[in-house]
């Protein structure tokens, strides 16, 4: 029961990390029809630069300012990289943006190495904010709760209360209507690609220090944001939401109990075999939960994909 | 473009024969153990990349997981390379590429069945999903993937074929010259069916290609089975070469490198990821050599090739028939001649640049550096400045210039009274 309740603070903590960066990329995918492959270099890119900034002038000011270069640079590559690709069709830019993916993450490595650097939490928040059944949750860990509950807050004020979120909801459905209005679509769509991306750079922020900063940090977590995105349902934000909470979820307990196939085998009433190295089933023999946990959303996606293309709450044909 | 079958004579296999003398001859033109190495890979990827260009290309579906077919048939062509070694199967080695291929088959029949239904994202998503499942599988199922390390075999316990024993290099390079010319027709004759074009129908304009009355999903999947065939061959190719292949060779970075071959060559065009797969596979060897930034560059040529050149490198070569055709190719010769200096000193001092950096940043205790042949000191200012000038002066000299390009590109390809 004890880890149970951790299990559910960290799945929770890590599902709303999920859905810092899956709600940038379901609004600019439903703002553009485009998947923005490059989110998590994004991401990595913000924990990257906090980091710079934090050798220099310490863990908040770059909390404020990593995300923002962030911003201005996800808004450049839409200006000036995915606009120009965009009148060739939907699979180059979908190659653009794999591509992107590649060249940042090569990028990253050129400037700060290859192995991990060393990006911590600041001091003022090591402590441990309270012990719950057993275990104790570090005031970090409730920190990060804070800030992607707060953005969430956020980003549901700003698009269902405010002129700039009615806008941009009415951008997603009916562009030329739109921009018939007298509004700039293009500078919507620059807006939101940038706001996007700079979650995903708040995100890497806040994740840097508990979760490491290394280069391979964006592919880790990339293919699961799309599984999150994809899951929900491509473009519906609800969706996105359900999705990273339950991938958060099923990637931490699958992580913390370990169970082994081999007790489910023995409990059906099969044999353990005797020479289990030259076993032809030796693989499902030593199999464990923990094991498996890092392919579970993937099943998740080629079952939803099979059987609900549109997602579990999507809408849209894509 | 006519069918080459409706082509009379023996004109229509004049190309395919002036292949086959070409891949027999070059390997006693390059001698060299390396560059025989370097023309495998090469034949390798060629199948690799016209496959997947069965996909991108003809069909319109974009796959991020096309490596996994090409892995999953290697893996069957090692495992049946030891089974053979065991003497309980009787399989002489050039046969395997076709067992590598039914395998490769087999699977993207499985996949393809639930896959094709839709494509555009719904396909790439699916396709970038399975890769990842079976990368991350590869860890886990040991007794197949043999975790980490991967499996390894020996080709040359096959019974031997002809007295050939496939022990060289050289002996190897004429089994992968042989099976990618066999592969690279049968895909020619693949797109002359009426299943081919149809793949270019559905790609071009899926609604109506449903009105003519034929099933846009029996089309993918069809074109995707035949992909994964040829995938699949590569795989066996890429088994009896290396003898070994672990999860790297089926893994999302493995896929990235076949979209970036293809794409450099050109989707548009049949022959285009040959080209891509030669100077793909020729950075990739000769310029990893020379520095450890090669993905970098690789990565910005792509990108800058989906911005700029979507067509590929056939397709840069395509666009020139017109002012050939026009008689007015010369025309273009002189602001191509001048825009090269420039172009050049600020390609020259961008890398330049580059390099700098990187051995400033991690190599910084040692003081010279070798580039372009040349040894220098990288704790002067001189090398910084010379190269940061090359990288400004050019880039506005060629800025200027190819204004001066467009204008000589728009008079050659000019033609009077055009209707459209």
């Amino acid at each position: 029961m004890d880890l149970f309740i951790i299990n559910v603070i960290d799945g929770l903590i890590y599902g709303l990390l999920l859905f810092m960066l899956s709600s940038g990329l379901t609004l600019i995918f439903s703002m553009m029809g485009v998947l923005n492959l490059s989110h998590a270099a994004f991401y990595m890119l913000g924990a990257y630069l906090a980091y710079q900034i934090s050798i220099i002038t310490g863990f908040w000011v770059g909390l404020i300012v990593a995300p923002l270069l962030v911003t201005i640079l996800g808004a450049a590559v839409e200006r000036y990289g995915l606009r120009r690709v965009h009148q060739y069709g939907h699979v180059p830019e979908l190659i653009f943006t794999f591509g992107l993916f590649f060249v940042i993450e090569e990028l990253v490595q050129y400037i700060w190495g290859r192995s991990m650097v060393n990006y911590n939490s600041p001091e003022s928040l090591d402590f441990i904010a309270f012990n719950l059944a057993g275990g104790s949750i570090p005031a970090y860990k409730v920190f990060m709760l804070l800030v992607s509950v707060g953005i969430f807050v956020a980003l549901y004020y700003v698009l269902a209360r405010t002129r700039v979120g009615m806008i941009i909801q009415a951008a997603l459905s009916y562009p030329k209507t739109v921009e018939a209005l007298g509004h700039n679509v293009p500078l919507v769509f620059m807006g939101v690609f940038g706001v996007g991306t700079g979650l995903a750079g708040l995100a890497g922020v806040i994740a840097g220090p508990s979760l490491t900063t290394f280069p391979g940090m964006a592919f880790l977590l990339g293919s699961i944001v799309f599984v999150c995105v994809v899951v929900g349902g491509l473009g519906s934000l609800s969706g996105a939401f359900i999705a990273s909470l339950l991938i958060g979820w099923l990637q931490t307990f699958a992580a913390s109990y370990n169970v082994g196939a081999g007790d489910i085998l023995i409990a059906l009433g099969y044999e353990y075999p005797k020479d289990i190295y030259y076993h032809p089933w030796r693989d499902l023999w030593t199999l464990t939960l923990p094991q498996i946990g890092p392919i579970l959303p993937y099943i998740l996606l080629v079952l939803v994909l099979v059987f609900r293309p549109n997602g579990l709450f999507g809408k849209r044909e894509s | 473009m006519n069918n080459i079958i409706q082509k009379s004579g023996l004109s229509a296999f004049v190309p395919w024969i002036v292949s086959a003398i070409v891949l027999s001859i070059l390997p006693f033109i390059f001698t060299g153990g390396g560059s025989i190495t370097i023309m495998n890979q090469i034949g390798i990827t060629i199948v690799l990349a016209m496959s997947y260009n069965m996909l991108l290309g003809q069909g319109g579906m974009l796959s991020f997981g096309h490596a996994v077919y090409m892995g999953i048939g290697g893996f069957v062509a090692v495992h049946i390379m030891n089974i053979v070694e065991n003497e309980s199967l009787w399989l002489p080695l050039p046969l395997l590429p076709l067992v590598g291929g039914l395998v490769g088959l087999g699977f993207a029949t499985i996949i393809g069945s639930f896959s094709t239904r839709k494509a555009g994202t719904v396909f790439a998503m699916i396709s970038l999903g399975i890769g990842e499942l079976i990368a991350a599988c590869c860890i886990i199922i040991t007794v197949f993937f043999g975790g980490e390390e991967g499996i390894s075999g020996d080709r040359t316990m096959a019974p031997p074929t002809f007295g050939i024993e496939f022990i060289t290099q050289k002996e190897v390079y004429f089994l992968i010259a042989f099976w990618v010319l066999i592969s690279v027709f049968c895909m020619y004759l693949f797109t002359q069916t009426p299943v081919g074009k149809m793949a270019n129908a559905v790609r071009d304009n899926p609604e109506r290609a449903e009105f003519v009355g034929y099933s846009m999903r029996w089309v993918r999947f069809v074109s995707f089975c035949a992909a994964g065939f040829f995938a699949g061959i590569a795989g066996a190719l890429f088994a009896i070469n290396y003898e070994i292949l672990t999860e790297q060779n089926l893994n999302l970075n493995m896929s990235f490198q076949v979209l970036l071959a293809t794409y450099i060559g050109g989707v548009g065009f049949f022959l285009g990821p040959i080209f891509g797969a030669i100077l793909f596979t020729l950075l990739q060897t000769v310029i990893g050599l020379q520095t450890d930034l090669w993905a970098l560059y690789t990565g910005i040529v792509f990108i800058l090739m989906v911005m700029f050149l979507p067509a590929g490198l056939t397709g840069l070569f395509a666009m020139h028939l017109i002012p050939l055709q026009l008689g007015r190719l010369g025309m273009l010769v002189r602001p191509y001649a001048k825009i090269f200096i420039p172009g050049l000193a600020f390609l020259i001092g961008s890398i330049a640049l580059i390099e700098l950096i990187n051995h400033a940043r991690h190599h910084g205790e040692e003081q010279f550096m070798t580039l372009f042949w040349i040894e220098f000191d990288t704790k002067s200012f001189l090398p910084w400045i010379v190269f940061t000038l090359m990288v400004v002066v050019g880039f506005y000299i060629s800025r200027i210039i190819a204004r001066e390009v467009t204008e000589a590109w728009g008079e050659a390809t000019f033609v009077e009274g055009e209707r459209r």
